[in-house]
């Protein structure tokens, strides 16, 4: 029979499990909301404004008509794959988190017990996390081809294409980072840019604001974001791979991709800046898990604001710069970061 | 419990494979590779090779099988190369599976790849990354570099394969 500890960590385990699936199963409504009222300001507009105050509503009116509508399988699709491609791009991006830490050790107080602020502190975390979210892929080729519709075929035939191509990249940015830090663990990562903003990957000059950027072009790339949106590229494939898809098989697709972007939010946060350290000693009490939660959000603005602002690219200009610049650069910045780390 | 997952993932990674060459789509087939590639990953992590699952994961399920299903899709294999099962190569393949048992069965009498029996001490955990690392990069370095030399070798190829087909198109 196992003790009462074992037993409490099993419990506080599914807990988190629990509380973190249900955050991020609510976290699109407030950022569907943020992206609207973005994109009104910038260019201009109120944005949603009728659904409540502020349009705050709005998420919730769109849920609802999401739950409402008809859900339609095309006619000739294929039905397993195509039931099944809306789970496949949403299960790894729920799983990525089991392996992202919030911060560190907390004393819970009045219990006299210590908290962790992660699922599990892998030794491999980082590159778990890398091969959960490539996994998403799979949702939109299947999802693609099981349509049986020449735009979602498209589009899912992009996505692989873009995914393999920037994917390289991204990797390189990350083996960067943990030559930094000499280790995978996500924890030990954050624990490596321990103390001020000096300490942080992004101002390890000159190699960190290199890896950032390979960093963040790459993965906004394979989040499928503009500029880099090509597989649902609306002016030459209808909406891409999800063409075919309508109610909550679509709202599937559109919680996956939210979840991403939040996701490659954490992991700039968590491999470039710093994590939950504060950017400089204050004197006030201030939570660690509140420097990240800021961190976060700015880097979620960041994407938005990019969103509104960049025009998309050529499929062409897109497989040069994922293949013939950013490659090469960080072929020539893992030798630079490898004689740093040797020789400073 | 252990032998229980064990035993759950080892069917699911054998059903799995059965059905990539049982079923007639070849996109259903590259999807149960996935699913087996998976369940091997799986089993990797019951055998404390955390690394190990990880890579499976990132370049079997991640990159190759994202290459493969894109070359399906792309190719569009004709349904009629699909009816026909074995292409004439039914005799070579059953020489192949006989020889192979008999070589396996060979090796396990002879008792070459039987596993020392007895109580046996988990590898460490921990180190799991630095282990293979080193071992790579010290005792086994001269595969590693033939392996290298291999993976350049058909990278060149490939290259030399598409440009020697574009010359024709252009001149044609």
């Amino acid at each position: 029979m196992p003790d009462t500890s074992t037993i409490l960590e099993f419990i506080l385990i599914i807990v988190k499990a629990w509380v973190i699936a249900m955050v991020l199963f609510g976290l699109p409504l407030p950022l569907t909301w943020l992206e609207r009222k973005i994109a009104g300001h910038i260019q201009v507009r109120l944005g949603p404004w009728r659904v409540g105050p502020h349009g705050l509503l709005q998420p919730f009116a769109d849920m609802i008509k999401l739950l409402m509508k008809e859900d339609i399988v095309p006619y000739k699709a294929d039905k397993l794959l195509f039931v099944i491609a809306p789970l496949l791009a949403m299960v790894p991006a729920f799983a990525v988190f089991a392996a992202i830490p919030f911060g560190e050790k907390v004393l819970i107080p009045g219990l006299d017990y210590e908290l962790t602020l992660y699922l599990s502190d892998m030794n491999v975390g980082i590159l778990y996390i890398l091969a959960m979210s490539g996994l998403g892929i799979y949702g939109v080729i299947l999802g693609g081809w099981a349509s049986n519709s020449k735009y979602s075929l498209l589009g899912g035939l992009r996505s692989s294409a873009q995914m393999i191509s920037y994917e390289i990249a991204v990797s390189f940015a990350v083996i960067g980072v943990v030559m930094l830090a000499n280790s995978l663990s996500l924890v030990d990562i954050v624990r490596a840019q321990g103390g001020n903003i000096l300490h942080w990957n992004i101002l390890y000059l000159p190699v960190g604001p290199v890896w950032f950027f390979i960093f963040m072009i790459g993965s906004t790339a394979e989040i499928n974001r503009v500029p880099f949106d090509l597989p649902e590229d609306e002016g030459t494939l209808a909406a891409g791979f999800h063409t075919e898809y309508s109610g909550m098989k679509f709202a599937f697709f559109m919680l996956a991709e939210y979840i991403a972007m939040v996701t490659v939010s954490v992991l700039a946060v968590i491999l470039f800046f710093g994590g939950w350290n504060a950017p400089f000693s204050i004197p006030l009490p201030i939570p660690p898990i509140f420097w990240f939660m800021a961190k976060v959000a700015f880097f979620i603005y960041l994407f938005m604001w990019i969103r509104f602002t960049l025009p998309r690219y050529r499929y062409d200009q897109l497989m040069n710069i994922g293949w013939k610049i950013l490659l090469p650069l960080s072929l020539v910045n893992v030798l630079a970061t490898g004689l740093m780390r040797l020789y400073l | 419990m252990e032998q229980f997952f064990f035993y759950m993932f080892a069917i699911a990674a054998v059903v799995s494979a059965v059905l990539v060459i049982s079923v007639r789509n070849p996109v259903h087939s590259a999807f149960y590779l996935i699913v087996c590639f998976l369940q091997v990953a799986a089993i990797y992590i019951l055998l404390r090779s955390p690394f190990l699952a990880a890579v499976q994961l990132f370049i079997y399920v991640g990159a190759i099988m994202v290459l493969f299903l894109f070359a399906v899709l792309v190719l569009d294999i004709g349904r009629e190369q699909f009816r026909e099962r074995f292409h004439g190569q039914t005799v070579p393949a059953l020489a192949a599976i006989a020889g192979l048992f008999v070589v396996m069965g060979i090796l396990v009498v002879s008792g070459k790849i039987t596993a020392p029996l007895g109580p046996f001490d988990e590898p460490a955990l921990m180190k799991n990354t630095e282990v293979i690392g080193k071992s790579l990069y010290t005792s086994y370095i001269f595969p590693f570099e033939i392996v290298s030399i291999l993976l350049l070798i058909a990278l060149i190829g490939a290259v030399v394969l598409v440009m020697s087909g574009q010359g024709k198109e252009n001149k044609g």
